[in-house]
């Protein structure tokens, strides 16, 4: 199954300048029931984005009709906790592409990618460029160039680097997903069982 | 030269280095279970493929099943859906399956170890972050997205970048009541919830040497909540002591072969990590968590801390979770106030938890307006735990033993602590509406849970140990 390809997003933003957003934030563990990944955007933050009868709350960020766009922008550590990957199918399920932050947690990371939404890590003083940016002028825009490796505040023109290894981004670039590479290397495979120890 | 005992399990399971990229590394044994596996299934169904090594995988329902009445069909529809799903890919793709009411259900991260499954120097993959609990043995164990599961199903590989090491070692001897759990909630406190990211870490000192299996396995279990990939401890006599006789460890000459290899993963004298942290444990204290991540913890007699120790960046976060416990900065965390105790999971549902909570209790009583679940983390714990007489001992002191499961750990079946109330968990996280929406959580070991069973709130149980 082929992960949807990206090269260039210029996109408005939805901040969420909240320190260790945690996996059981972005979808809580009542909606892992499914077995299916359809369908996880719609809880995406649940219980930041919805009271308890069910009723969107006025001060949450995704209510706020003044914010929108494929680019959401978390504080530091952001998706720590939970291996789930239900948490990258909920932030891809409700549209977003790019995730910024100034820290990933590890398994969050390599899950976002394995679902075509590409986490850019940027220095805290870049982020907190893009959150006053977003504070000026909600509709302000941020473009990533993945190719260029580059991510840019349109409106200052401040740009700065992010990293991501050369395999992850042919992959991302050509909508390439690694079982695709893992089953071209079955030679390799056996061939280090015949040193297994186990 | 010298290598870390991470690189020498590391090294010996590389099939081959992406250039300018991960490694791709053999997995010896993947655990599965109903909520992050039936995506990855459903992945190798629509490539047509076949799983590679059937009988490298090992799978049980746990995370989404109910505590209560396991011998009936599960109430929820959906919940029944998905661990029926479990069973109908296992049969399909010939996958061993401790299905609910086998004598092996139960958690994924304690069925695993007491049946021989987790052996020394493998690499362990599942869909659950906490699989960081099968370091213990000197493993190499990650927890890992359901994509990866499916690549695991179809190759016996992974795709990890390899990464950094840390050594955490921790000297001297633990005060009376202190255990594993306030070992690792003090370091999590250290470092915090990122202070690992990126690494893997090795648990080393006499400190950790002198503890048991269960003990040792609390403590990697929880390697994952200061954002390491995982934590493991170097094999040694307490290791093979428990391992030998298990069901599906070697035996016989197969045994001395095993043991053979297993002596050799150790940590070179002159190895290098690449950081390393030192703690001793005459400074440890019971520990209990205050806040809504597990590195907001404190030594049992502190405070919350005030506004003025967090940093700027942090205060946001530290208000809000301020206001989702209802605590205040600099309050005192003894004499507070709880509704429920939750004592099992993956941390702490083992055996020698039950009996640590068993020893703590006898002869008091639970206090009336606490609700107690006391969750054994397997069927097998819980037989061990029948013909013990400890289910007698909980029920003189008013507890009662519930049937295996993740449960209250992360609330997906009726174990829910109500919104607003206070719950005293032996689990690994706290995180808001982890056990339910609007569930406040304090995390802390058994002694502390069975101290506030006893007493209806936050208690230092140094000060009622039984002899
Ligand atoms: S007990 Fe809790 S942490 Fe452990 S596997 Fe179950 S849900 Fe995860």
């Amino acid at each position: 199954m082929a992960i949807e390809k990206f090269s260039t997003l210029t996109s408005s933003c939805i901040p969420l300048p909240i320190e260790n957003v945690d996996t059981d934030q972005i979808i809580p563990a009542r909606f892992l029931k499914a077995t299916t990944k359809e369908g996880f955007g719609d809880n995406l933050f649940r219980d930041w984005r919805y009271d308890k009868q069910n009723q969107p709350k006025a001060d949450f960020i995704l209510n706020d009709p003044t914010y929108s766009g494929q680019i959401l922008v978390g504080g530091k550590n952001f998706g720590s906790g939970s291996s789930r990957e239900h948490a990258a199918w909920a932030i891809a399920g409700y549209g977003i592409r790019v995730v910024v932050s100034s820290f990933f947690a590890d398994i969050f990371k390599g899950n976002a990618l394995n679902n075509g939404v590409l986490p850019v890590q940027v220095s805290e003083d870049f982020l907190s460029q893009i959150f006053a940016a977003i504070e000026t002028d909600a509709k302000t825009t941020v473009s990533v160039d993945l190719a260029a490796q580059s991510i840019t505040i349109d409106a200052t023109g401040a740009s700065e680097n992010f990293e991501i290894n050369g395999y992850k981004k042919n992959c991302l670039t050509n909508g390439y997903d690694d079982i695709d590479y893992l089953l071209s290397n079955k030679e390799k495979i056996e061939a280090w069982e015949k040193t297994s120890f186990y | 030269m010298a290598k870390t005992l991470f690189d020498k399990i590391w090294d010996a399971h590389v099939v081959t280095e992406v250039s300018d990229g991960p490694t791709q590394l053999y997995i010896d044994r993947q655990f599965a279970h109903e909520v992050t596996s039936p995506q990855a299934f459903n992945g190798l169904r629509e490539r047509g493929l076949s799983v590679l090594h059937p009988e490298k995988t090992i799978a049980t329902p746990d995370h989404n099943i109910p505590t209560w009445d396991q011998d009936k069909p599960i109430a929820d529809p959906i919940s029944k859906f998905q661990v029926e799903t479990l069973t109908k890919n296992c049969e399909e793709f010939g996958i061993t399956l401790y299905e609910l009411g086998n004598n092996k259900n139960g958690i994924v991260h304690v069925v695993g170890p007491e049946n021989g499954y987790t052996l020394p120097g493998m690499t362990i993959v599942c869909g659950d972050s906490h699989t960081s609990t099968h370091g213990a043995f000197g493993t190499i164990a990650f927890g890992i997205g359901t994509s990866e599961v499916e690549m695991v199903l179809a190759s016996q590989c992974i795709l990890q970048p390899r990464p950094k090491r840390m050594l955490i070692s921790i000297d001297g001897e633990l005060d009376k009541g202190v255990a594993a759990k306030d070992i690792i909630l003090y370091i999590i406190s250290k470092l915090s919830t990122g202070g690992a990211t990126g690494y893997f870490v090795e648990f080393a000192g006499s400190a950790i040497t002198s503890l048991s299996m269960e003990a040792r396995m609390t403590l990697c279990n929880m390697s994952i909540e200061m954002g390491a990939r995982g934590g493991l401890i170097a094999p040694d006599q307490t290791t093979f002591d428990y391992i030998e006789g298990r069901e599906f460890a070697p035996k016989g000459a197969d045994w001395d072969k095993a043991l053979d290899y297993w002596n050799t993963l150790k940590t070179d004298d002159d190895a290098e990590f690449d950081k390393a942290h030192y703690f001793k444990a005459s400074d440890i204290e019971p520990m209990i968590t205050y806040g809504t991540n597990p590195g907001m913890g404190v030594g049992i007699t502190g405070s919350i801390p005030t506004l003025a120790d967090i940093d700027e960046a942090g205060q946001a976060s530290f208000k809000q979770s301020m206001q989702y416990m209802g605590f205040e900065p600099g309050d005192q965390m003894i004499g507070k106030k709880i509704d429920y105790v939750f004592v099992g999971s993956c941390t702490n549902g083992r055996i020698e938890d039950l009996r640590t909570f068993c020893n703590f209790i006898k002869g008091k009583k639970k206090a009336d307006d606490v609700v107690a679940w006391i969750v054994p983390g397997s069927r097998q714990v819980e037989k061990q735990a029948t013909e013990e007489g400890l289910i007698q001992i909980m029920k003189e002191a008013g507890f009662v033993m519930r049937q295996p499961g993740c449960s209250a750990c992360l609330a997906m079946n009726d174990d829910k602590v109500p919104a607003g109330k206070y719950s005293v968990s032996t689990s690994n996280r706290n995180f808001e509406g982890r056990q339910g929406p609007g569930a406040r959580t304090l995390l802390s070991s058994v002694l502390t849970a069975a101290a506030a069973a006893v007493t209806g709130v936050v208690t230092d149980p140094r000060t009622m140990l039984n002899k």
